[in-house]
């Protein structure tokens, strides 16, 4: 159980980009996280209350958009979205890929702000 | 109140870990040192693998450990009736390593002095996957006893390795281990990854795969030369 660690994190990065702007006031942090982040969402958005405790995000929200795996085929040479990451193999084809092009996303990409 | 508005900020959370590790790796690389770490659950046979790497590895080269444990300094007890140089890190109530660690867990070690460091992560199957240490090769293992579907409920932390180990053969039969079974599972998560088969406690396999190290290390090496 890290995920109250990395929600420390993204409070963290999400204060300093606010900080960086001139102070925002940030309503709401947007994540992605991919589904080889090693990361628990719903352990993740519950830390993540207690992580903004005595912080200026305190009240903010933490809205997660998941990235699923996407996966270079290398037999149809193509982009392809994983349906599972307990197979590694192209979904229309049948390849097995190790060639991963996302899914390792654990990034603060957006903040709310109330102007 | 007006209409919030979206600020594009693109920042990975782990950025701090990444820069640290990244900065390791370089050094690791100019020393000439090669970094193995351990990750597998609690139990399977880390520290007794890493105790015969250490003390078979040692007439030819030059080793040493940094094993992470929650509390104790007992791994660190055994790991030194190697006689190589081992440091414990304690996390506390922390599961898993981090690059920051390693640093703090080196200082004092002559780097240059080394041929092989190994990190023995916190024995989790979860959390370690997302924290890179600057190893140059991540070895996941895996116990007879455990099952074999171990790689499908732990996908992740497969992924992020580069060489799965299966210990404890000895006992295969005993746990009427399904190999090939495991070996299918490990392929579905991690397509192409090399398994080595070991016992620790008798030696079979430890040898293929000390040899494997010795391979990667004379590579890298080579590579730093041009």
């Amino acid at each position: 159980m890290h995920e109250l660690s990395i929600a420390m994190g993204i409070v963290d990065a999400a204060l300093e980009e606010a900080q960086r702007r001139g102070g925002l006031q940030v309503s709401a942090v947007h994540l992605r996280l991919g589904a080889l982040s090693g990361v628990v969402k719903a352990a993740l958005v519950f830390s993540y209350e207690m992580a903004c405790q005595d912080t200026a995000l305190e009240g903010s929200r933490l809205i997660v958009e998941d990235v699923p795996v996407v996966v270079f085929c290398p037999q149809c040479h193509e982009r392809r979205a994983l349906d599972s990451i307990q197979s590694f193999a192209c979904p229309e084809c049948g390849a097995p890929t190790r060639d991963i092009l996302q899914g390792k996303e654990l990034e603060v990409f957006a903040l709310e702000v109330q102007e | 109140m007006s209409e919030p508005r979206l600020v594009e900020v693109r920042r990975n959370v782990l950025k701090q870990n990444d820069i640290m590790a990244r900065a390791l790796r370089e050094q690791f690389r100019a020393k000439g040192v090669y970094v193995v770490s351990l990750v597998s659950s609690p139990g399977s046979g880390k520290t007794t693998f890493l105790e015969k790497t250490l003390t078979e590895l040692q007439p030819r080269y030059r080793v040493a450990a940094l094993v992470g444990d929650l509390a104790t300094e007992n791994d660190a007890v055994r790991l030194a009736r190697s006689k190589a140089p081992v440091k414990q890190i304690t996390t506390g109530t922390l599961c898993h390593l981090e690059a920051a660690m390693v640093e703090n867990a080196m200082q004092g070690w002559n780097l240059p002095e080394l041929d092989f460091l190994f990190i023995e992560n916190v024995g989790n199957l979860v959390c370690p996957s997302s924290y890179d240490l600057g190893e140059n090769l991540r070895l996941v293992l895996m116990s007879v006893t455990e099952g074999e579907d171990k790689p499908l409920k732990y996908p992740t932390i497969f992924n992020s390795a580069d060489v799965a180990v299966v210990t404890k053969n000895d006992l295969a039969s005993a746990a009427e281990f399904d190999w090939n079974a495991a070996q299918a599972n490990i392929q579905a998560v991690r397509p192409g990854m090399q398994i080595f088969r070991v016992s620790a406690k008798t030696g079979e396999g430890m040898e293929e795969c000390l040899n494997f190290f010795g391979q990667r290390l004379a590579e890298q090496r080579a590579v730093a030369r041009t």
